[in-house]
């Protein structure tokens, strides 16, 4: 009897949970784990949803935008939230995203005007070293010290690709010379940012490819102010990470309804401590305290998306040339 | 070679279930690659850049193979030859580097060996040059971490079929240790080291972290980093699946090659008794398999160590949810375990039935397929269908169980084969066939090798992170998946922490197995 009455309860459960429209998002692993925005943003979006948000972590960037080519227009997800600005091209070009009227009042250091995809977040890459080491003032000064660096490879990490992208958008037709001089700088070169940046925790290096916001993390969640990143005079590359809605949703105001509190106070306020990226928005109650130490580049660098595909072969072309020696 | 007196095989076992499960396993593989190709459109055929890499990976693989086994050789034949207190710990921990994830092995590696590491510090306190790792030789140096103790057990493995009246005998004669070894030990060798050649050399093949990160550049670069940039950032699937086949016919020939040199010859039978080695009782004997065990320990155990050491300070720092993950973790596998054991009984019965062991090819085509085609190419026959994540698990297992397979053939076939040579005649006669004769004959004399191939298929899974990652449910994420996802969110020290629970099962899920086999069991 007893197993029946469980039965009967679970069952009117199912049909009761069955009744309330999901929304799925896919994204990166690291926005659904415990640590990350994940669980706090699902938790505030419900409250006002009457829905139930699936949020689904799928690799990195590069990884998410290969899943939905496999997927095609079959896709079960609604929304796919944690592609970048170098993503953002290709992603178009699959013909499976439909346009927003998403607006808010960025405070993104360029001026966003793009109909598919909002800006969520965003940071900029940086080297980062511990406090005891003086930093180089630009890439030319690091190719000519005997610092060490280690960076991710571009075949295979956004922020590789990044370091790419910003050597190209700072120095142009020159960047080849300069991956010349960086060539013996550089101790190794790593599949993703958790193998560099661990490298670098390590002592493998002076220097790791990160983003500006890394010392944040280590202030605000370790109390540990040893770590700074360096400020470099031709400008810092931009990484700004987009939400948008697939055509195949079949929740498509739901999807609208996601993008906007993605945008919104109570969705930015949750970012900076969890992601360890600049809100697009800037909360009322302005930055977590701590965010004010870190450096912050006077020029912002970035290519325009429907650029980047040519650039990033050229580039990667360069690269190749410069450390296969 | 001797093939002309041995007889014909009396025995015929399972082969009917032998060439199913290879079936299935080649099913597997080639539906996968196919699937890919079907979704493939006209890309860019194989570059400058792809010769490169397979060039880089074969010599790699190449050199790996060779040290390992080389470097094997004595220290299997030092621990064949002695007892000492805590042999038995040391022979379940050679298992260990081989089941480290990845990343976490190559930062404990890097603690010793690396820019900062304590042989650098040594050296620069000594006065003298410090060293790189970073190189094709910290790649080969990695490598042999890796595959040198999974090497030196599939040896020792090895020294164990020799019946001990062999050496009996030999101390009567009163040969000397490199006439013994010429005339006892290696025969056996010929038997067993070009399959593990064959196998070190199909690990490494795949090898794609340990090889950039090591290999300091680009310079390193592995078909199987070409695959992976094919798949996820051209998003090139028939250029993927291209690199795929070049992967699978570098193993493959290997495979083919190595295991033709694989004589079908028995040592003979014995009288499974203990083995006293009198000839190993000299002095300097006993001084040079010393220095040769505590070498090899050395190299093994301080990067370990190091991996310990790390965890130990990282583990209150844990998030709960890795405990989940590490119980998912273990029913994968448990039931990987399963799975092997019903695929590589058959498989081996099979082959111990053939005069020539390339059917055994098949198996290392498991290993040497890129977890990313086939976790791609399945994805692509699943997902018209039904929800891939319903099948994120079961496709794990069946991947897990596919990679294991080379080891467990590896480590079974050439006992069995022994076994079938000396009792098959004597089965026929009384009538032992099917069941009864695996019941009665080789289950029971196959223990110790059964228990160690599952016990190395429990540890190989728990620590793979290839087709999970690409299936992941959010719902049910394994332990290696947890600390990739710890690492990726400046979790350094928890990470850590899950590295050495992960560390723990593994071994432990070995130890049961390997110790379950052999219990009450001579060998």
């Amino acid at each position: 009897m007893k197993y029946l009455t469980f039965a009967t309860a679970t069952l009117a459960a199912t049909a009761a949970w069955a009744e309330t429209p999901e929304l799925i998002v896919y994204t990166y692993d690291s926005f659904t784990s415990d640590w990350g925005p994940g669980p706090a943003i699902e938790k505030s979006f419900e409250e006002t949803c009457a829905c139930d948000l699936k949020l689904v972590g799928l690799g990195d960037g590069a990884a998410l935008l290969a899943r939905l080519k496999l997927e095609g227009a079959r896709s079960d997800a609604d929304v796919v939230m944690g592609l970048d600005t170098s993503l953002i091209a290709a992603a178009k070009e699959t013909g499976l995203f439909t346009e927003t009227a998403v607006s808010a009042a960025y405070t993104l250091p360029v001026e966003w005007n793009d109909a598919v995809f909002a800006p969520y977040d965003w940071g900029y890459f940086a080297f980062v070293h511990n406090k005891d080491l003086t930093p180089p003032a630009n890439f030319k000064a690091l190719g000519d010290s005997d610092l060490k660096i280690v960076i991710q490879d571009p075949r295979s990490s956004t922020p590789g690709l990044g370091l790419l992208m910003w050597v190209k958008a700072a120095y142009g037709d020159e960047a080849p010379a300069i991956w010349d001089a960086l060539a013996d700088n550089v101790v190794t070169v790593t599949k993703g940012w958790s193998e560099a940046y661990g490298l670098f925790l390590e002592g493998e290096a002076d220097m790791v490819l990160s983003y500006t916001t890394s010392p944040a993390y280590h202030l605000i969640a370790e109390e540990d102010d040893s770590k700074a990143a360096a400020e470099f005079d031709e400008g810092h590359y931009m990484q700004i990470e987009v939400v948008g809605t697939l055509a195949g949703s079949d929740q498509p105001e739901l999807a609208e309804k996601f993008l906007n509190f993605m945008v919104s106070d109570a969705a930015q306020a949750i970012l900076p401590t969890t992601n360890w990226m600049y809100p697009a928005v800037t909360p009322a109650a302005g930055l977590p305290e701590g965010f004010e130490t870190l450096t912050v580049p006077t020029k912002a660098l970035l290519t325009p998306a429907d650029e980047v595909p040519e650039i990033r072969e050229e580039a990667l072309a360069e690269w190749l040339k410069a450390l296969s020696r | 070679m001797a093939q002309s007196v041995v007889p014909i095989n009396p025995v015929i076992l399972s082969r009917k279930t032998g060439i199913s499960a290879a079936f299935l396993v080649l099913a597997l593989i080639l539906l996968a690659l196919i699937a890919v190709l079907s979704r493939a459109e006209a890309g860019t055929g194989l570059g400058a850049g792809d010769w490169a890499a397979i060039r880089f990976t074969a010599t790699q693989a190449l050199c790996s193979a060779l040290l390992s086994v080389l470097f094997a050789v004595p220290v299997a034949r030092a621990l064949a030859r002695r007892r000492f207190a805590g042999r038995a710990a040391l022979v379940t921990l050679l298992g260990a580097p081989f089941i480290l994830p990845v990343i976490v092995a190559v930062l404990g590696l890097l603690t010793v060996f690396g820019r900062s590491g304590w042989l650098n510090v040594g050296l620069e306190f000594l006065g003298l040059p410090t060293v790189s790792i970073y190189g094709f030789h910290g790649v080969v140096l990695a490598h042999v971490f890796f595959n040198m103790p999974l090497a030196t057990r599939l040896l020792l493995q090895g020294w164990q079929t020799i019946p001990s009246e062999r050496f009996r005998l030999a101390a009567q004669l009163r040969l000397t240790p490199s006439s013994m070894f010429r005339a006892v030990e290696w025969p056996m060798l010929v038997q067993v080291i070009p399959g593990a050649l064959a196998l070190v050399f199909v690990i490494c093949l795949t090898s794609f972290a340990v090889a950039l990160t090591l290999g300091g550049g680009p310079r390193a670069t592995t078909i199987e980093l070409a695959i992976y940039q094919a798949f996820r950032f051209d998003f090139d699937l028939g250029r993927a699946a291209l690199l795929s086949v070049v992967q699978l016919v570098l193993a493959g020939s290997m495979a083919l090659i190595a295991l033709r040199f694989v004589p079908s010859i028995s040592v003979g039978g014995g009288l499974d008794r203990v083995m006293p080695r009198w000839d190993a009782r000299g002095g300097m004997q006993r001084l040079g398999d010393g220095f040769v065990i505590t070498v090899a320990a050395l190299f093994l155990l301080v990067p370990l160590a190091a991996v310990v050491l790390r965890g130990l300070m990282g583990l209150p720092s844990m998030p709960p949810t890795v405990y989940h993950a590490a119980g998912i973790s273990v029913i994968v596998a448990v039931a990987s375990i399963f799975v092997l054991l019903a695929l590589a009984l058959p498989m081996a019965g099979w082959i111990v039935g053939r005069r020539a062991g390339g059917v055994e090819a098949v198996g290392l085509l498991g290993l040497s397929a890129s977890p990313l085609m086939i976790g791609t190419g399945w994805f692509i026959v699943i997902n018209p269908y039904a929800d891939p994540f319903d099948f994120a698990l079961p496709v794990t297992v069946l991947v897990n169980a596919m990679m294991a397979l080379p080891f467990a053939l590896r480590i079974l076939v050439p006992p069995m084969r022994d076994t079938v040579q000396r009792y098959g005649r004597l089965s026929a006669m009384l009538g032992l066939r099917g069941w009864a004769l695996w019941q009665v004959l080789l289950l029971p004399r196959l223990r110790a090798q059964i228990g160690f191939s599952a016990g190395l298929t429990g540890a190989l899974s728990m620590g793979d992170l290839g087709v999970i990652a690409l299936f992941a449910d959010p719902e049910r994420v394994t332990l290696p998946l947890q600390m990739v996802r710890l690492m990726g969110a400046y979790r350094m020290d928890a990470a850590a922490g899950a590295a050495l629970l992960l560390l723990g099962l593994s071994l432990g899920i070995f130890w049961i197995c390997d110790k379950g086999g052999r219990w009450r069991a001579e060998a």
